[in-house]
C-alpha cells in the first residue's frame, strides 16, 4: 500500500516487536538510542501483565529515551519509546496512537502484526520496523506489510536472540532488508535520525 | 491513484453506504482498527476489495449483522483491571450511597462481562436494591447475549483471581452455576440490569445517572468524534456525578477536560466539577 509522505510528515517511525527474551533486548537496543537522532520508537513486547508501567519503569532505567505506556490518542513525539499496554493491541494514527480491544491476533495481545501493519498503512516508506527475539512468527505479517510500503526491515540476528524462531521466520519469508546484532540494530536506528 | 487513495476511497464509500442505508454511523471511527475489522470481514466474507463488502452489505442484511458485529465487539473479561473495582468500592460506592437510588450507565457493554462485575461489587456493598444499571450497546445480538449472563467456564479461573484482586468478598463459585462448558450467572444479579439499545454515535441522552462507566469504548473513536461523545456523557451525569473510562484513555486531550476533577487519576475516574 503506497503511503503518501505529507501523511506521516515525512517523519519517521520505528516500531518493534519482541516476544520471548524481548524484555533485555529491547532494552540493549534502547540503551544505545540517542534521543537527539533517534525517531520516536513503539514497542509491542509479549508479556505477562507485570502490572501498570513496571515494563516501561525497567525499561527507563537502560535509556536516555523517554519510555511511557502509550495512552489512547497519545501524539507521537520524537525522544520518547511507547510501549503497547498489557492487554491492548497499539495501533498507529496520523501523528498519534490508537489502542484497541479487539480480538487476540494468533494469540497475541498486544499484536506485532497489529502494530506494525498500522505503521505501515501511516507511515509508509518512513516506517522502520525491527523484529526481534521470540518463539513464535508474530511479525512476518506485519513485515510484509512494512516492506510493500516500502518501509526499513531490520532483524535480529536469531543466532544471539535467545529464542530465534520470530526473526528466523521474517527472515526466511525473505523479509529482512538487513540482518543485525542489537547494538548494530541501534547504530543504525541512530544512523537515521542523523540523515533526516 | 495509487492503492492508498484507492482504499481510502473504498472505505469512504462503504462507511457512506451503511450510514444511508443502514443508519450506523462508523464514518468518525479511528482508522487504524476501523481498516482492520472492515478487511477481517472482507476477508471472512471470501471477498476481495472493500467496494465487494459495499455491495454484499448493501444487498445482504445479515452480512450487515456479521460486520455490525465485528464493529462491536470488543474482548474482555470479568473484573478486568482489580484495582479499578478497588477504587469503585473505596472511592465512588461511599458517594453512590449518598443517594436513596442510584443510576448508573454502563455504556458500551457489549456481552456483559463488566455490567455483571458490577451487579456483583454493588450486591456485596449492600446496594443490590437501591441500584439500576442501565447497560447499553448499538448492536442487539450482543445485548441478548450479555441479557443471557452465560460465559465461558475456561474463563472463571481468571475472573476468580481478579475478582479477589478487585476487592471481592465472597466464593465466587456462588454466583454462578456451570452447564457444560459453559456457566449461568445468578438470574437475580440480572434484575438490577435493564439492557437497551443505543448509540453513542446517533442517539441522544436518554436519562441522568450518577455514575456513567464507559471503559475502552471511545478508543474506537476519533478525536472528534471522542469530543462530541464526551459532550454525552456529560450532559448525562447529575452535577457530581462521577465518569470513569479505561486505564489508557485521557480525558486530557478532550474538549471536557476542564469539566471534571480527578477523583482517581489512576484508574481514571472523575467527577462532574458542577
Amino acid at each position: 500500500m503506497t503511503v503518501m509522505p505529507s501523511e506521516s510528515g515525512g517523519r519517521r517511525l520505528v516500531v518493534v516487536g519482541a516476544s520471548w527474551g524481548g524484555l533485555d533486548a529491547v532494552g540493549t537496543v534502547l540503551a544505545d538510542l540517542d534521543p537527539d537522532s533517534s525517531p520516536p520508537v513503539a514497542v509491542a513486547q509479549h508479556r505477562a501483565d507485570l502490572g501498570e508501567d513496571a515494563l516501561a519503569r525497567a525499561l527507563q532505567g537502560r535509556t536516555r529515551m523517554r519510555v511511557v505506556e502509550a495512552h489512547d490518542k497519545a501524539a507521537i513525539e520524537p525522544g520518547a519509546v511507547y510501549l503497547a499496554p498489557p492487554d491492548y493491541h497499539l495501533l498507529v494514527e496520523d501523528g498519534h496512537f490508537a489502542l484497541s480491544l479487539e480480538p487476540p491476533v494468533r494469540y497475541s495481545r498486544p499484536s506485532i502484526d497489529a502494530l506494525f501493519e498500522s505503521a505501515a498503512d501511516v507511515y509508509g516508506e518512513s516506517v522502520v520496523a525491527v523484529l526481534l527475539t521470540g518463539a513464535n512468527d508474530d511479525g512476518t505479517r506485519g513485515m510484509r506489510a512494512v516492506k510493500r510500503a516500502g518501509g526499513l526491515a531490520l532483524v535480529q540476528d536469531p543466532s544471539t536472540a535467545v529464542r530465534p524462531e520470530m526473526p528466523a521466520s521474517a527472515i526466511a519469508a525473505g523479509l529482512a532488508d538487513r540482518v543485525l546484532g542489537l547494538p548494530a540494530i541501534a547504530a543504525a536506528i541512530n544512523d537515521l535520525g542523523a540523515a533526516v | 491513484m495509487t492503492r492508498g487513495e484507492l482504499e481510502k476511497l473504498e472505505l469512504r464509500l462503504l462507511l457512506d453506504a451503511v450510514h444511508q442505508h443502514y443508519g450506523y454511523d462508523f464514518r468518525d471511527y479511528a482508522r487504524s482498527s476501523l481498516r482492520r475489522r472492515i478487511w477481517r470481514r472482507v476477508a471472512e466474507e471470501g471477498l476481495q476489495t472493500i467496494s465487494g463488502l459495499q455491495e454484499r452489505v448493501l444487498h445482504d442484511p445479515e452480512a450487515m449483522e456479521r460486520l455490525l458485529l465485528d464493529m462491536s465487539i470488543s474482548v474482555t473479561s470479568m473484573f478486568r483491571d482489580p484495582s479499578f473495582f478497588a477504587a469503585l468500592r473505596e472511592k465512588v460506592v461511599p458517594m453512590l450511597r449518598t443517594y436513596p437510588f442510584v443510576r448508573i450507565w454502563n455504556a458500551g457493554c457489549a456481552t456483559g462481562e463488566e455490567t455483571y462485575s458490577l451487579a456483583i461489587l454493588l450486591r456485596e456493598e449492600g446496594m443490590g436494591d437501591r441500584v439500576r444499571i442501565y447497560a447499553t450497546d448499538m448492536n442487539d445480538t450482543v445485548l441478548r447475549r450479555a441479557k443471557e449472563g452465560v460465559f465461558s467456564l475456561e474463563r472463571m479461573q481468571d475472573y476468580t483471581r481478579d475478582y479477589i484482586r478487585g476487592g471481592g468478598q465472597a466464593a465466587f463459585s456462588d454466583y454462578y452455576k456451570a452447564f457444560g462448558d459453559r456457566v449461568r450467572f445468578d438470574p437475580t444479579l440480572a434484575e438490577t440490569m435493564v439492557f437497551a439499545r443505543h448509540n453513542l454515535v446517533t442517539d441522544v441522552r436518554f436519562n441522568e445517572f450518577h455514575l456513567i462507566i464507559c471503559r475502552n469504548v471511545m478508543i474506537y473513536f476519533d478525536q472528534a468524534l471522542q469530543d462530541r461523545v464526551h459532550g454525552l456523557l456529560y450532559d448525562s451525569l447529575v452535577r457530581f456525578g462521577t465518569l470513569a473510562l479505561g486505564h489508557k484513555e485521557s480525558i486530557r486531550f478532550t474538549t471536557h477536560a476542564d469539566a471534571y476533577v480527578e477523583l482517581d487519576p489512576q484508574e481514571k475516574i472523575f467527577r462532574r466539577a458542577a
